[in-house]
């Protein structure tokens, strides 16, 4: 079996899989269909209760 | 190691403006102008924000093409920042640990907006510290450990038999502890799995199956851990069986003890009997209702959101609002009411199955806690707060919604695995969102409700994590450790006192009987490198990397040195 993995969407959900994945030892393709990945929590400031910086 | 003296030090300072957030309160081009005067600085570069590509590019730059041998960079916390400057000197072929910060942002520019000349003087302060202790960096290299592959899981509900399975069909070996005599946990007391009103004991069955079959996992049931030693990828863990204590060398650790229902002995006039809580209700449903039972009244929040316990327990609602559905399928006259508060139904199944209910004819009625119902032998008498009077409901059987509590022996489990509960006696998260099926300790992992209450769904979706988190160490077969740690510089000063091992939070030093005597021994992979041990001897044979007691003094004689040039 061809041991590499697809992940549709670069938002915080598929980075975090990715960043998994890879940590594995597995190679993984992200695709995002904007220029950049992050997705909304590239659009966020702060995130609660905790107020980390979502960036 | 040793270091390399003949070395001729060549320092790189880059100043970093943070878009405005620095540059709008220093005087950069100062900072800079003073960054070149200091001894052994080669080469001084401003950038907008030095962790973009650009200055990550500027940086690299340095390394290859003016033979820069020690990096300085002032700009923000190395909280966040330091891990990507010590990569971005490694890819150009610096040792990563010949990089040192300064953080100007934090430490000048926030907090002395309004005394920007000071602050610009205590930013060329701390770039000369910098310097002065950039100059004495030596390389570290990593520290790799191998990783025992085999999995330790503590609970055998269906958080913990989810994650053993998971962990199994990767390959890996699972040893599975049950304190009980049976798997299954709390899904063995569950009738019905809202809102597909699936068959729990199927559920049940269908696990524990898989689990007792599967060649990867050892199950050890009426099994509690006694002794945990180690640290990730080589822990060393007693098991009290019925057979005796077994030593088992473990790798990883999931914690899956679930939680348990509150009791609420003296609420309500709780017996068990015509006033019970949702877990009896359950059995009650699985055994077949009573036909006579026609008037029934669910009471939401006993013993939750109160001053003692001011959590909501989240899953209660949902659970009050299934029984009350199976009530009245087994029993079509009966009349259900459900008390609340407020009614927890999240996700869009849930919310499904409460307008469900309600077209079902189950009746909601909302109560103050300042005026709670009040149960006697034939009725519940409430005072309504929309119609703004008294209702009497006559009650046949009561149902008391109770929350989930902390697991008995929690907080035994936390101690001996050094990771936190929280005021409640639940597991706490390493970061609520960042991290949340892993301990800030490296190797252990949690889910389930020993977490927080979690239904059924987020249970199973938290084993399938957790053992996904946990495959991660396993997988890779070493994990790599910070060089930033202890070592017995001295050897000859030592005397095997052992005072750094008592005072040790992670257990990382041990005295060993040596040719020499009585010696501290480091273990490095467990060594945090918080510097207490090094602090505590008197006889300075301990020293931290890169925090050596040279490389502090000469900060601190930049600091105290030469009076500042303003």
């Amino acid at each position: 079996m061809n041991k590499e993995i697809l992940i549709i969407g670069g938002g915080i959900a598929g980075i975090q899989s990715a960043l998994d994945l890879a940590d594995m030892g597995i190679k993984v393709h992200l695709v995002e269909k904007l220029p950049s990945i992050g997705g909304k929590m590239a659009q966020l400031d702060k995130t609660f209760p905790t107020n980390d910086c979502a960036i | 190691m040793p270091e390399k003296r003949d070395e001729e030090i060549r320092i790189g300072v880059f100043i970093c403006h943070c878009g405005s957030n620095i540059a709008g309160f220093l005087n950069m081009e100062e900072l800079a102008e003073y960054a070149q005067t200091l001894p052994n600085v080669v080469f001084v570069q401003r950038n907008l924000y030095t962790c973009s590509e650009g200055g990550i590019n500027e940086i690299k730059y340095g390394i290859k093409e003016q033979n820069l041998n020690r990096v300085v960079v002032a700009s923000c916390t190395p909280r966040t920042h330091e891990p990507l400057f010590r990569i971005s000197c490694a890819e150009a072929g610096l040792n990563p640990y010949l990089f040192e910060m300064v953080n100007i942002r934090d430490q000048c520019s926030w907090v002395h907006m309004q005394e920007q000349e000071d602050a610009t003087t205590k930013a060329k302060v701390l770039i000369r510290m910098g310097v002065a202790k950039a100059a004495l960096l030596e390389p570290q290299e990593p520290i790799i450990s191998e990783v025992q592959t085999r999995a330790l899981v503590i609970g055998g509900g269906l958080a913990g038999m989810t994650a053993s399975l998971a962990l199994a069909h990767r390959g890996y070996e699972v040893v599975l502890i049950e304190k009980e005599s049976n798997l299954g946990g709390m899904l063995n007391q569950i009738n019905k799995l809202g809102p597909t009103m699936t068959d729990a004991e199927e559920l049940a069955e269908r696990k524990i199956k898989a689990v007792s079959e599967h060649p990867n996992i050892t199950i050890f049931t009426k099994s509690v851990i006694t002794d945990v030693q180690g640290f990730i990828g080589k822990y060393q863990v007693d098991v009290e069986t019925e057979s005796g204590v077994k030593k088992i060398d473990i790798g990883v650790i999931v914690v899956a003890t679930g939680g348990r229902t509150f009791v609420p002995e003296g609420l309500y006039g709780y017996d068990g009997r015509r006033v019970i809580t949702q877990i009896e209700m359950e059995s009650h449903l699985r055994e077949g209702l009573d036909q006579d039972i026609k008037n029934v009244v669910m009471i939401q929040c006993v013993g939750s959101r109160n001053e003692e316990r001011s959590y909501c327990s989240r899953i209660c609602c949902q659970t009050a609002v299934k029984n009350a559905i199976l009530i009245r399928e087994q029993n079509p006259d009966a009349r259900v009411s459900i008390l609340y508060r407020d009614m927890q139904m999240y996700g869009v199944e849930n919310e499904e199955m409460f307008r469900d209910s309600k077209a079902k004819g189950i009746r909601y009625i909302n109560y103050d806690p300042a005026q709670p119902p009040k149960v006697d032998s034939k009725k519940v008498k409430v005072f309504h707060s929309l119609l703004g009077r008294n209702l009497e409901l006559p009650a046949d059987l009561v149902v008391l919604s109770t929350p989930l509590i902390a697991q008995e022996g929690a907080e035994v489990i936390s101690q001996l695995l050094r990771v936190p509960i929280d005021e409640n006696g639940f597991f706490l998260e390493g970061h609520v969102k960042l991290k949340p099926l892993d301990f800030a300790t490296d190797g252990v992992f949690l889910c389930g409700s020993a977490r927080f209450p979690a239904n059924i769904r987020e249970t199973v979706a938290q084993g399938l994590g957790s053992a996904s988190r946990a495959s991660i160490p396993l997988s890779k077969g070493s994990v790599v450790v910070e060089p930033i740690i202890s070592v017995l510089a001295d050897e000859e000063a030592c005397r095997g006192c052992g005072l750094c091992v008592e005072l040790c939070p992670y257990s990382a030093l041990e005295i060993q009987h040596t040719e020499k005597g009585r010696k501290v021994h480091v273990i490095d992979v467990a060594c945090k490198g918080c510097g207490i041990c090094a602090a505590t001897c008197y006889q300075h044979a301990l020293s931290i990397n890169s925090f050596t007691d040279e490389q502090i003094e000469a900060q601190l004689e930049a600091f105290l040195g030469s009076s500042v040039v303003s």
